[in-house]
């Protein structure tokens, strides 16, 4: 299957009049969802010194905008996310990934809310990115795309509020990559953001954490069919690299008692040990599925670019070297969430952000969630989180008169 | 030996001090914090529980009240009030906190429960301009007499648990903290005692009486810079 690898990244995106009316309804136009398309006349100023444009940004949506436009959450995906949080994956055909959270009388409630979530520039999913077209030499972008960071997904998802009509949102939230574009939102517009949760997330990436992501990086690019990036001309696909990427990232994501309890030293067929190199032990099996059903759905470049943007964010370094600046006379309310057992983005990652937003007098609440899942239990059934964010959105609701 | 005359001022009469009018069902000794918080103040609640103080200050002075908190279960109650609460420890987490960052810093019976109660004091008094602290008194006949009589560590309704099982390390009497206050150079502004049932007592009274009859101490400190109350006075 090669769907999630060419269309409709491909299109090139037409310039549109910015004064039609904005396109709300939930009706998705196609299989990746809403799009916003920027013309020629409004680029996206990337960090990397880069005007890109033409560019496209596409969404999903839930809920219903209300008359006063404020009642509006982002919703901001992780690092092999997509905008299809509670919509059907037209890849995988699996249901929305945070249908735990949002929904009809769930703590994000789209009875009461307008959920939006973008798919971030640079990624694979109908936003702009390496796999699209680039349309100074008609042929994918590949590596000539310009570097993403976290404040270029943000500035673009700045630009698709601007093209709705929301002047400011009722909450930001996200996990991980996801968290890291919320902090980045509070501290780039901190007037257009009310309520911030920033979920299994930290204000810069850790070196253990680049450390992974270099890994996953080499595995792709030794991959003869990655061809320096130009697969998709020459046909291949890295799908060996982009695999074992995603094995090794995906063990991050877990928890050494997740994994005992999930599989164990447990052999996978009857006949195990079969003295060879064959997936004998069920960890191994899980694994090569977890890669084998990733290269399906994602592209290997975006992969590499936006490991890359997660591995430059250090919102301190933009602001001083003191995190605290970066939130300083901020009139955000915060609620920032960490998992006793996620080791990628541990509790110490949040403490941090939490002090600097006590040093910025800034209205923040903490909560570390006892779970033994690991750093994705931010996705999962964790009915502690979900009773955390219903209370926080709750109250901020009331305090928006919503 | 230094009188606790020499040292504090005339005991308080927090009774008198009570906000008048408060309908029923709040804890008279956070009555007593209510009548010393101005309308709007910026209040830390530090070791807040379920958030029952800030909730009060906030419903009935407009207070800007944060709160810190051991306890998930307390958390989660703060939140679902809306309460800008963080899981934190009064240990290890004040250090962060900007210099006089809060009108008025809280420490409701948990002082005797840190690692190292002065230093969780003196951040009190580097965060907030002024502390009210709480804690429960060790001077109190009935434990004098548990030990004097029984010599059994004593098992009161403000120190229900047994020694071994205590989070309370470093107990004190009101005459040990005032030693404190002396010790880091804190102002006390005001004082009381409260009795077995957390009301404050009638009657002004000697320390001493206090220091025997007082189930809990109650102390609203500043940073003694420019006055004589908290400042040492040479005998």
């Amino acid at each position: 299957m090669t769907m999630s690898l060419d269309p409709p990244t491909q299109t090139r995106a037409e310039a549109v009049p910015t004064d039609v009316p904005p396109d709300v309804d939930t009706k998705a136009p196609n299989a990746q969802g809403h799009l916003a398309q920027f013309g020629l006349d409004e680029p996206l100023a990337m960090d990397a010194g880069v005007a890109l444009a033409p560019f496209q940004i596409a969404y999903q949506t839930a809920g219903t905008l209300n008359a006063d436009r404020s009642n509006a959450v982002l919703i901001c995906h992780a690092l092999t996310g997509d905008q299809h949080f509670a919509h059907t994956h037209p890849v995988t055909g699996k249901r929305g990934w945070w249908e735990t959270l949002v929904g009809p009388g769930k703590p994000i409630d789209t009875d009461r809310y307008f959920v939006v979530c973008s798919n971030v520039v640079g990624s694979c999913m109908g936003s702009t990115g390496p796999a699209s077209l680039d349309p100074a030499t008609d042929r994918a972008y590949g590596l000539d795309f310009p570097l993403v960071t976290i404040r270029d997904m943000v500035r673009a998802q700045a630009m698709l509020l601007d093209r709705l009509g929301i002047e400011d949102l009722f909450l930001c939230i996200g996990g991980s990559m996801g968290g890291m574009q919320v902090l980045q939102w509070a501290a780039l517009y901190p007037e257009r953001v009310f309520a911030a949760m920033p979920i299994a997330t930290g204000a810069r990436h850790s070196a253990q954490n680049i450390a992974f992501h270099e890994v996953g990086r080499q595995a792709i690019m030794a991959d003869p069919a990655w061809a320096e990036g130009r697969y998709l001309e020459a046909g291949t696909r890295p799908a060996k690299g982009l695999g074992v990427a995603r094995m090794g990232a995906h063990i991050t994501y877990l928890s050494e008692p997740a994994l005992h309890r999930k599989f164990g030293r447990r052999f996978q067929g009857g006949s195990a040990p079969t003295f060879s190199f064959n997936a004998d032990f069920q960890i191994e099996s899980y694994l090569r599925h977890q890669g084998l059903s990733f290269v399906e759905r994602f592209d290997a470049n975006a992969y590499l670019y936006l490991t890359r943007a997660m591995d430059y964010f250090d919102l301190a370094a933009d602001h001083g070297s003191v995190l605290a600046n970066a939130f300083r006379g901020t009139k955000t309310r915060f609620c920032v969430m960490s998992f006793t057992s996620d080791w990628l983005f541990p509790t110490a990652d949040s403490r941090a952000i939490v002090h600097a937003l006590n040093a910025a007098s800034a209205a923040v609440a903490f909560v570390e969630v006892e779970s033994d899942k690991g750093h994705d239990a931010f996705l999962l059934d964790e009915p502690v989180m979900f009773g955390a964010a219903r209370g926080f959105i709750d109250a901020a609701a009331r305090a928006r008169g919503l | 030996m230094k009188h606790l005359r020499d040292v504090a001022p005339a005991p308080w009469d927090a009774a008198a001090s009570l906000p008048r009018g408060e309908p029923g069902g709040a804890r008279v000794d956070h009555l007593v914090v209510l009548g010393l918080v101005t309308p709007g103040a910026r209040v830390l609640d530090i070791g807040c529980g379920d958030g029952t103080l800030l909730a009060l200050l906030r419903d009935r002075r407009g207070v800007d009240g944060r709160g810190i908190e051991l306890s998930r279960e307390g958390v989660n109650a703060c939140l679902a009030r809306g309460l800008p609460v963080i899981q934190g420890d009064a240990d290890t987490d004040l250090e962060n906190y900007p210099d006089d960052a809060f009108d008025v810093v809280v420490l409701s019976q948990t002082i005797q429960a840190t690692r190292n109660p002065r230093i969780v004091l003196e951040h009190l008094l580097r965060i907030g301009r002024q502390v009210v602290i709480s804690f429960p008194n060790f001077g109190h006949w009935r434990v004098r007499s548990e030990l004097a009589l029984r010599g059994r560590m004593p098992v009161t309704a403000l120190m229900p648990e047994e020694w071994y099982e205590t989070q309370n390390i470093h107990y004190c009497t009101i005459r040990d903290f005032v030693g404190l206050c002396r010790t880091v150079g804190a102002r006390i502004e005001k004082a009381t005692a409260l009795d077995a049932r957390g009301r404050p007592m009638r009657f002004s009274m000697p320390w001493w009486v206090w220091n025997l009859v007082g189930a809990q101490g109650v102390f609203l400190l500043s940073l003694g810079k420019d006055d004589a109350l908290g400042a040492p006075t040479q005998p």
